[in-house]
């Protein structure tokens, strides 16, 4: 492993590489830009693949490789260094980002054909799979963070990057603020508990904080950090990764974000960043795990997330919108599990895997949906288009099971793990193992509903409901190839990694071998109970739409439909409880500003404009003056050594 | 009758400075010999050679000089890492420097006036303009002031270092005379810094005076050893030292350009041609606070351990002028509207961030001097080398280079120096405007620049040594730097360049005296220099702001300097490791 080691940084040098070329190159990188974007995404990819089949042949203990690169300053008790942490948890996301995050800088190419800023596209694009290495490669919670930030300013610069000529540019451009500044609040969260971190430990390093927590196995009492201080910190993680993975309070801006282009929704959206806050929360395990309140408040954000996520998905009619609330969902799920212990970690970044294949797939059918109907997004004027976009149908009809969970495909493997991973009783407190067992049971229910539910109104029904002049058709073999891979995955990848437990095997390293806990009820019980449920549910939705007519306008529908299609009233609620008492607060402190501390400050370079023009005087230009100046500095130097040290010594 | 005996020397140790001087002494001698047309490329290619061998010197005596300093020619060069060190900053900076001065832009002409000595304006002078006669001996005259200035940082005996002193000086004051524009000025500012250094001097060698009449030796390390060992009449008479090293302080703080000894600081980079400005701005700065620190530690050791007052005397001393100097630098400098003389008030403030250093008199001054000198020392190069780049150019207005050529349009004249002229210089020259960005943001502090790293070290010094109040105010002072920094930033990247630019072709600026006379008006009277011809602006003419193309020295210097400031500031380790190792002041 040590002789490839020194490729490790290449994962995210090419991508980065990428990017500079392709921003600080201009208009000369046009022509070719988006394949040098391609290339160097799929140069990190083959790097990864060297990187992990080197990891399976060595021995599991040490799977765990911290490499580091250059300490960049060292002053009194803070060592800045930067490293990379390569083990299995890493190495999954790695092969995850690039892997799929290459499919999707194929078809961008594609997809982006007319876009006349398609360099400035894959620019950004490369910037992100390098940002995104970053974060999962770090090997503290520092280097993390530029990552975290990286990708944040990369999602940032994709869901607004149609921000000009276009009739929804305004849209965008506040799309990507408003993702921009709820995740600011959950990074303010990553901040803190650094900051806690290092007052307690001394350190971010991953290798450091963590065992640190964990003590040294001879009881709680040998960790530097306390139940207390673990729970704040875990709490402060878990903010920001609510901010990241859209979970509830923080998910308002995920759904606006599908404002940018679909192979962002995609990758960013869907597959790979939103689920960084999964990421940080299995790879805090340890502090979580010292502390079972946070482990509480994480899966219930997670349980409410799921339900509300899946809720909000019955309702919307634009699909990339629904696709977003499902994201939201999924997202609930890995969340949950991730609360759940060493039990659910590797569920949770199984069901990552997987998701990110199956969604992925999912939002580029939506794409390919869209390119053919002229960038309608509107389900309601859908309909029927199995027979003219055959392979996107197929592809996505692989993700629907999976999402579903249908066995065999990937979605039965990983989210039935969690399912099953949530009735785990938790000792004392015996209500919890039904409570969130029958939310994710519900949850699987919904998705069933809502998954169906935008299959069947996009491809099935009697009759097309489409705008005039649409001319449905399959799009350009780059499109349709990364959707067949992509399909592949969504039916097959589960099977593989899951039967005889093969992904949780490979993760044991890094999350610890979970003890093994019957659920409250016998397993094969609620696999027969989901799948009953799932199926009810996709059945209805079936009658619904696929049986029924699907009205071209969307009937008023009940209270609760109405709440869901305004996403529960997310935004009117960060609107009363958060943005109007900020406004106040900030118009007070704006007033604050402007009559105290400005005019305050605007004093200060008065000043200095005016000493320096005093001083300029000075600068007459005559030698003469300027001696005198020397000399009498000398004497003037002289004295006050002499007065100084003086009246010192007087005391 | 005892027969004599020749002295043992260590040639290895000296050979740094052996290259350099001797290379300047063959320098002469290719004037004298070599053909006129040869003699250009020649000098260039030894000045360039020496400086690079007398680094491959330094190269190979570093590990042994980082095992044992030596001190050879019976002390009076004293070898210590530190001393070595500061050389090797001295040949690299001295190097870059060298490519700006021998670069002839796109223009074919450099800095340099055709016959210096000729008086201004007079026939004899445009004879030799237009002769195409070269001056090839500021090659021998860059090499003898970067000679001295090596020895200035390495001796212990302070009659060596007047002497250093003044080898590294009178080049400098004949290299500010040269420049081919503004000819007055350029003679203004050598009358200016000659007269001002030679004060300095006299009160450097009063101070040595004053020290050889207290301890009987010039020899700084004798003088510790026998402090500490009671040697010296120490009651009633310290005031003699504490004078003595006080008036020496004062000859190398002129030389640092610290204040209230800095007044030359912006008349003489102004006036100087700016290749010159550059070198001496990185190299003199180099030196000057090498000796000074080692003068200071040196006194300091002996000092400290017999009387502790006089310590905090000299303490006091560093600390007023630290904040003076900051203080000055910053505010004073925050209101020019020149880039040279902006330039050289930052020089000044850096003095001061530099002196903030010093003043913690702790044990770390050393590597983090050193990593300051080197840092700021190649921001220095880079800026005065863009600003070389940046020039005037003279157009008829409604005859662009389409409308039919208008005899002597479109010719170059001097420098740009305003920082109005520079506005929009963004979009003109994206590259060069990156590279001063970062030259700039080096200066101010910006981390990832090796100038945030080498400030850092500096105040970390000043609080190492309980200054916690100094490196605030250090701090203080650096954020007012970089509100002028950022302003010509401003200027340079978000200020469109004026759609017509200033219609007076000089402006009425009595010093800037361009070659003949100043024009003034539509009497059309003066004459600027421009490529080989006289030219002549009228009112009806403007002047537009141009970037003139490198023949290439200039630009490898540039991106030399700003790929080191780059490199500094990601992997200051580095050279922080190396000059970690230079952290002796004693042999």
């Amino acid at each position: 492993m040590n002789d490839v080691i020194g490729l490790a940084p290449w994962l995210i040098g090419f991508p980065l590489i990428g990017a500079a070329i392709l921003l600080l190159g201009g208009k000369a990188t046009d022509r070719w830009g988006h394949w040098l974007g391609v290339l160097a995404s799929a140069a990190s990819g083959v790097v990864g693949f060297i990187l992990m089949f080197r990891m399976i042949g060595t021995p599991a203990e040490e799977r765990s490789i911290d490499h580091h690169l250059w300490t960049w300053l060292s002053a009194g008790g803070l060592d800045v260094d930067l490293g990379i942490r390569l083990d299995p948890l890493s190495l999954t996301f790695v092969m995850l980002v690039t892997f799929v995050g290459t499919l999707i800088h194929v078809y961008s190419v594609a997809y982006m054909d007319h876009d006349p800023h398609r360099r400035r596209f894959f620019a950004y694009l490369n910037l992100f799979v390098a940002a995104m290495l970053t974060l999962v490669l770090a090997d503290s919670y520092l280097l993390l963070f530029v990552g975290w930030e990286g990708v944040g300013l990369a999602s940032y610069l994709l869901i607004g990057f149609w921000d000009t000529g276009r009739p929804s540019a305004r849209e965008n451009a506040v799309a990507a603020k408003k993702a921009f500044v709820m995740n600011r609040i959950g990074d303010m969260g990553l901040i803190a508990a650094m900051a806690l971190m290092f007052s307690a430990v001394g350190s971010v390093r991953f290798a450091d904080v963590l065992p640190a927590v964990a003590g040294d196995g001879t009881g709680p009492a040998s960790a530097l950090i306390s139940t207390g201080t673990a729970t704040a910190i875990g709490l402060c993680l878990l903010l920001a990764a609510c901010g990241k993975s859209a979970q509830f309070p923080l998910q308002a801006w995920l759904g606006d974000a599908m404002a940018g282009p679909t192979p962002v929704s995609a990758l960013i959206h869907a597959a790979t960043m939103v689920t960084a806050g999964v990421y940080l929360m299995v790879r805090s395990g340890p502090i979580l795990e010292a502390a079972p309140t946070a482990q509480l408040v994480v899966v219930i954000v997670g349980a409410v997330t799921l339900l509300f996520g899946a809720v909000v998905g019955t309702a919307k009619d634009d699909i990339k919108k629904a696709l977003a609330a499902s994201t939201m969902s999924q997202i609930g799920y890995m969340m949950l599990a991730a609360g759940l212990g060493p039990a659910g970690y590797a569920f949770a970044i199984f069901h990552l895997l997987t998701h990110g294949f199956f969604k992925a797939g999912l939002f580029l059918g939506a794409g390919s949906v869209m390119h053919a109907m002229s960038d309608q997004t509107d389900m309601r004027r859908f309909g029927g288009l199995s027979r003219f976009l055959p392979i996107t149908w197929i592809t996505m009809g692989l993700g629907w099971l999976a999402i579903l969970g249908i066995p065999p495909f990937s979605g039965f493997w990983s989210k039935d793990g969690i399912i099953e991973a949530a009735f785990i009783p938790v000792e004392g407190q015996p209500w919890r193992a039904w409570v969130f067992g029958t939310v994710a049971v519900l949850g699987a229910a919904i998705t069933a509903f809502y998954m169906t539910r935008l299959f069947f109104m996009t491809f099935g029904g009697r009759r097309p409901r489409w705008t005039e002049g649409q001319h449905p058709h399959e799009g350009s073999p780059l499109m349709w190839w990364p959707l067949v891979f992509l399909g592949v995955g969504s039916a097959a990848l589960g099977a593989v990694l899951g039967i005889g437990g093969t992904f949780t095997t490979w993760l044991e390293p890094v999350v610890g071998q979970a003890e093994h806990h019957e659920p409250v009820l016998p397993v094969p019980v609620i696999i027969t109970v989901t799948l009953v449920v799932v199926v009810l549910g996709a059945l209805l939705a079936f009658r619904m739409y696929a049986v029924q007519l699907v009205p071209e306008e969307a009937p008023r529908g009940s209270v609760l439909t109405r709440a869901a299609r305004r996403d529960l009233y997310q935004d009117a609620a960060n609107e009363t409880l958060v943005v109007l008492p900020a406004h106040g607060v900030a118009r007070l402190v704006q007033v604050g500003d402007r009559d105290v501390v400005d005019r305050g400050w605007g004093v200060l370079p008065q000043a200095v404009s005016w000493f320096g023009a005093v001083f300029r005087k000075a600068q007459s230009g005559y030698v003469r003056s300027y001696a005198a100046g020397m000399a009498g500095g000398v004497l003037v130097i002289a004295a006050v050594a002499w007065l100084v040290v003086g009246l010192g010594g007087a005391q | 009758m005892t027969e004599f005996v020749a002295p043992e020397i260590d040639w290895l140790a000296l050979a740094p400075l052996i290259v350099v001087l001797g290379a300047g002494v063959v320098g002469v001698l290719v004037e004298a010999f070599v053909p006129a047309k040869a003699r250009r490329v020649t000098q260039i290619v030894l000045t360039l050679a020496a400086l690079a061998g007398g680094f491959a010197f330094i190269a190979v005596l570093w590990p042994q000089i980082v095992a044992q300093p030596v001190q050879v020619v019976g002390g009076s060069v004293t070898l210590t890492p530190f001393a070595l060190g500061t050389q090797g900053i001295i040949a690299v900076l001295a190097f870059l420097g060298v490519l700006v001065v021998a670069d002839r832009t796109a223009t074919g002409q450099d800095a340099f006036a055709p016959a210096a000595s000729a008086v201004p304006g007079t026939s004899y002078e445009d004879l030799a303009r237009r002769s195409g006669l070269e001056q090839t001996e500021i090659y021998p005259l860059l090499l003898f002031a970067a000679g001295g200035m090596m020895l200035f940082a390495s001796t212990d005996d302070l009659i060596v270092m007047f002497i250093a002193l003044e080898v590294l000086s009178l080049p400098l004051y004949v290299l500010c005379a040269t420049a081919r524009r503004r000819r007055l000025l350029s003679q203004e500012a050598a009358a200016k810094y000659f007269l001002l250094g030679a004060f300095a001097s006299a009160l450097f060698i009063f101070g040595v005076a004053l020290i050889y009449g207290f301890a009987g030796t010039v020899r700084l390390l004798e003088i510790a050893t026998a402090m500490q060992q009671g040697g010296l009449p120490l009651d009633g008479m310290s005031g003699l030292l504490v004078a003595g090293v006080l008036l020496v302080t004062v000859g190398l703080l002129f030389k640092v350009g610290a204040v209230p000894f800095h007044a030359w600081t912006p008349d003489v980079y102004t006036g100087a041609p700016t290749p010159i400005t550059g070198f001496m701005a990185a190299c003199t700065k180099a030196a000057a606070v090498a000796a000074l620190v080692e003068v200071l530690y040196r006194v300091s050791i002996g000092v400290q351990a017999v009387d502790p007052e006089i310590m905090r005397q000299l303490q006091v001393v560093i600390v007023v002028v630290a904040v003076l100097t900051m203080a000055v630098g910053t505010v004073v400098g925050s209101v020019q509207s020149d880039v040279k003389r902006l330039l050289a008030y930052s020089s000044i403030a850096h003095a001061g961030f530099l002196l903030v250093g010093i003043a913690g008199f702790s044990s770390q001054v050393q590597s983090s001097t050193l990593f300051y000198l080197l840092s700021y020392g190649i921001a220095t190069i880079g800026a005065f080398a863009v600003v070389t780049l940046v020039r005037e150019r003279r157009v008829t207005p409604g005859s662009g280079e389409h409308n039919g050529p208008v005899e002597d349009d479109g010719v170059v004249l001097g420098e740009a120096t305003e920082i109005a002229q520079w506005a929009g210089l963004g979009r003109k020259a994206p590259w060069l405007t990156a590279a001063f960005a970062l030259f700039l943001l080096s200066m101010a502090g910006i981390p990832l620049t090796a100038g945030f790293i080498a400030k850092f070290g500096a105040f970390t010094g000043a609080t190492s040594g309980g200054l916690w109040w100094l490196a605030v105010l250090g701090v203080l002072a650096s954020v007012v730097a970089v509100a002028f920094y950022l302003r010509l930033l401003v200027v340079m990247v978000f200020q469109p360049a004026p759609i017509t630019p200033g219609v007076e072709p000089a402006r009425d600026d009595s010093p800037r005296v361009e070659t003949g006379a100043v024009s003034t008006g539509s009497t059309s009277a003066g004459s600027a220099t421009a490529t080989m011809t006289k030219v002549q602006v009228t009112a009806a003419q403007r002047v537009e702001v141009t970037v003139v193309r490198s023949r290439g020295p200039a630009a490898l210097a540039i991106a030399v300097c700003a790929i080191a400031t780059v490199i500094l500031g990601v992997f200051p380790s580095l050279v922080l490791d190396l000059a970690q190792e230079a952290s002796k002041f004693v042999p």
